[in-house]
């Protein structure tokens, strides 16, 4: 910013001094012009009158001569100073003016903004680099959770796209080559705020160089990066990256788990959507079974594992190219498969699937709809390329379709969102169907279709103090169960589940309410928002995690003794605390169905 | 040679002399400081100071300050100057002829600095 002004008065230099010059002159002029006082007197202006006097006019205020009126040859030399000073702002003006306009000056404002914005950040960030649509997606949904990331992007016009955005926090964002590590650095790599890179390039060299640079700049630093060919996704993996996503790969694992277990694919789906999306009906799977034969419409990266995974699934395929490709072991027909012959020849009428898998929007609805037409029982999986197609891909309602972007993001994200969920969802892609229908059926009937949040913490003095100093009161064992007590009555249950426990190298799934609980142990949790916060206040206030885990005789020492039962005194507990230590307005506003049982009775 | 050059060591010493030939002579001495000579010192010091702009090595800076701290001495001059004139002409007091000159020897003083620098400036160049 400072050498940008700098360099800018530089250029101010010639009419800056002109404009000295010409009031030198002036003054010196008026100066010496001798004058007449209305007593008839000669008389002379002061030197501060004269600056005074061309100040005002110079600038085009017009005093008027003061303070007496002038004689002819003052107004003859006055004339003259008005035309030169008018020449010398009208040149200084200009110049202001061209160094505004200059691209490299706005460019160099841009950039210091950029940076002064990137250095003011003292929360944790992420750093986004590419803001195509997959980065545009991903830094949505990040904006959702709350979380605070910079941006840079090649191409101005995404810059520009994002900073329309009615985003809720206000994220630097930068137009520069992402390749350069002076720009990675300049968008915040090495501060320690900053939690990750995001590598979300169209291009896979440039997200390799991301990865080079974060790799030697901030060796340890997790780096989630897209890459589009196995060739570099191996070079990413050799790198340590912490996440290489390739979205072909990506979705001949989701094409295998659709077919192998369309309820824990259904599962995967809803924890992994956006949030505020929905749980999806379980309907009787549309998705074949084999013996029988599938028909994939263009042989490249995402043909070729759709190929291998039905294959795995125990299919046929026949592959339709436009290059005329001979595959070992596929039957092979040139064409681009829009057109009936082609998918008759390669039996349309009696194939199970058909994937639509160019790179061209237009040619993959027009196969899907030829195919539907000749067979209309056939499943349809489409490859829609740009999110501007979306209204014609949803129209058409195909069996599964896969956007390159929304698979990248929903991977990013489900890697982002808390450490140990992309642990728990490894663990889930392993499980059967009848395993993720139960927990789906549970969580909605604990949380509603709404997808839910998820946190995790570790029992530690740094995430939950207070936890963790109720737990060395309480006598007997502190059990998972008790995380889910309401703050206000400790026998209702907020709307959260445990999801996962580690210990040590020990990993339990889906601990329920009994398992007991020691300090050091990491858990994560789904839930709504509101359960979120009320498992902070537990973790964090010593008092109200004694009266949830049930140690009467400290949640009362805050008020009178004796008198009410449990519910009672942790409202008033929480009540002091909350002038002790934050608002929790949401949490007392709720109406709690008390249950006299020390039982947990559900409330939403 | 470059005529960027000659005027900007032209503008420079200019200043300097100029400073000089305000500050020479008695210090409460009114015939010896004239206020024309205070005038055109304070110019031609704001044109140094504008010359000397956007250079942005460490001597450029120190340059810089020399340039700003004899133009701050040379504008207090000038403002004595006009609150302690006597109203309708007349010679200055002492008390005040002595204060604006102390101010522009001041100056005089971050002139001189400003002349060495450029001096050792132009004999470290290597040709």
């Amino acid at each position: 910013m400072q050498s940008v002004f700098l360099l800018s008065i530089r250029r101010l230099r010639a009419p800056l001094i002109l404009i000295i010059l010409v009031f030198a002159f002036s003054t010196v002029g008026l100066t010496l012009i001798p004058g007449i006082d209305p007593a008839g007197r000669p008389w002379h202006m002061t030197i501060f009158e004269a600056v005074y006097f061309v100040a005002y006019t110079a600038t085009t205020i017009g005093f008027g001569e003061i303070p007496y009126p002038f004689t002819d040859q003052q107004r003859l030399f006055v004339t003259v100073i008005i035309y030169l000073s008018v020449i010398g702002w009208a040149y200084l003006l200009g110049s202001i003016l061209s160094i505004a306009q200059d691209k490299a000056f706005q460019h160099a404002m841009v950039s210091a903004r950029f940076r002064r914005s990137v250095s003011g950040l003292r929360e944790p960030f992420y750093l986004v680099c590419g803001l195509g649509e997959t980065g545009l997606t991903v830094v949505r949904v990040l904006d959702h959770l709350g979380t605070r990331f910079t941006a840079i992007d090649r191409d101005e016009h995404r810059v520009q796209a994002l900073e329309i955005e009615a985003l809720s926090l206000d994220a630097p964002v930068l137009t520069a080559d992402v390749r350069s590590p002076e720009t990675l650095s300049s968008a915040g790599l090495l501060k320690p705020e900053c939690m990750g890179v995001l590598a979300l390039c169209n291009d896979d060299e440039a997200n390799l160089a991301i990865a080079i640079s974060a790799c030697l700049l901030r060796p340890n630093l997790p780096v989630i990066s897209r890459a589009n060919s196995p060739q570099v996704a191996a070079s990413m993996a050799a790198l340590g990256t912490y996440r290489v996503i390739s979205p072909s790969h990506e979705f001949g694992e989701h094409l295998e788990l659709a077919m192998r277990a369309p309820d824990t694919h259904r599962l995967l789906g809803w924890l992994t959507s956006t949030p505020g999306s929905y749980l999806p009906p379980s309907l009787p799977p549309r998705i074949p079974v084999a013996p029988g034969h599938w028909i994939v419409c263009g042989y490249g990266r995402y043909g070729t594992q759709v190929v291998a995974a039905v294959q795995r699934g125990g299919f046929n395929a026949t592959i339709i190219d436009p290059a005329g490709l001979q595959v070992a072991g596929l039957r092979c027909i040139r064409g681009t498969g829009t057109g009936a012959a082609e998918l008759r020849e390669a039996g349309v009428e009696t194939a199970s699937g058909i994937f639509g898998g160019t790179d061209d929007d237009t040619a993959n609805l027009a196969i899907a709809i030829a195919a539907r037409r000749l067979n209309p029982n056939i499943f349809i999986i489409l490859r829609q390329n740009l999110q501007s197609s979306s209204v014609l891909f949803t129209k058409f309602g195909a069996d599964m379709t896969m956007v390159t972007s929304q698979i990248i993001a929903t991977e990013c994200i489900a890697v982002l969102r808390t450490p140990l969920l992309a642990a728990f969802l490894d663990l889930t892609r392993r499980k059967d169907d009848l395993w993720a229908y139960s927990l789906a059926e549970s969580l909605r009937d604990l949380l509603g279709d709404e997808a839910p949040s998820f946190w995790s913490f570790a029992i530690e003095a740094g995430e939950a103090p207070g936890l963790l100093d109720a737990m060395a009161r309480v006598a007997g064992p502190v059990r998972a169960g008790d995380l889910s007590r309401s703050a206000q009555a400790r026998q209702d249950r907020v709307p959260c589940m445990a999801l996962l426990l580690v210990r040590g190298t020990q990993t339990v799934e889906l601990p329920d309410d009994d398992f007991p609980l020691e300090a050091g142990d990491r858990l994560l949790f789904a839930g709504r928002r509101s359960a979120e916060d009320n498992q902070v206040l537990v973790r964090r206030n010593a008092n109200v995690a004694a009266y949830v885990l049930g140690e009467r005789r400290a949640a009362e020492g805050w008020v009178a003794e004796g008198g009410g039962d449990g519910g009672e005194v942790g409202v008033e507990a929480v009540m002091v605390s909350r002038q002790l230590f934050r608002p929790v307005d949401r949490l007392l506003s709720g109406v709690h169905d008390r249950a006299g049982s020390d039982g947990l009775t559900r409330s939403r | 040679m470059n005529l960027e050059k000659v005027v900007y060591a032209f503008v420079i010493l200019l200043a300097a002399t100029l400073n000089f030939g305000f500050v020479y002579g008695g210090i409460d001495d009114a015939a010896h400081h004239h206020v024309w000579q205070l005038f055109a010192a304070t110019t031609v010091n704001m044109i140094a100071v504008v010359l000397k702009f956007g250079d942005r090595t460490h001597i450029g800076a120190v340059h810089q300050a020399s340039g700003l701290v004899a133009l701050l001495q040379l504008a207090g001059a000038a403002l004595v100057w006009f609150f302690l004139a006597p109203a309708g002409g007349g010679p200055m007091s002492d008390v005040a002829l002595s204060s604006i000159v102390s101010l522009a020897a001041g100056a005089l003083l971050a002139n001189i600095v400003s002349v060495v620098i450029m001096i050792v400036d132009t004999t470290i160049q290597r040709r």
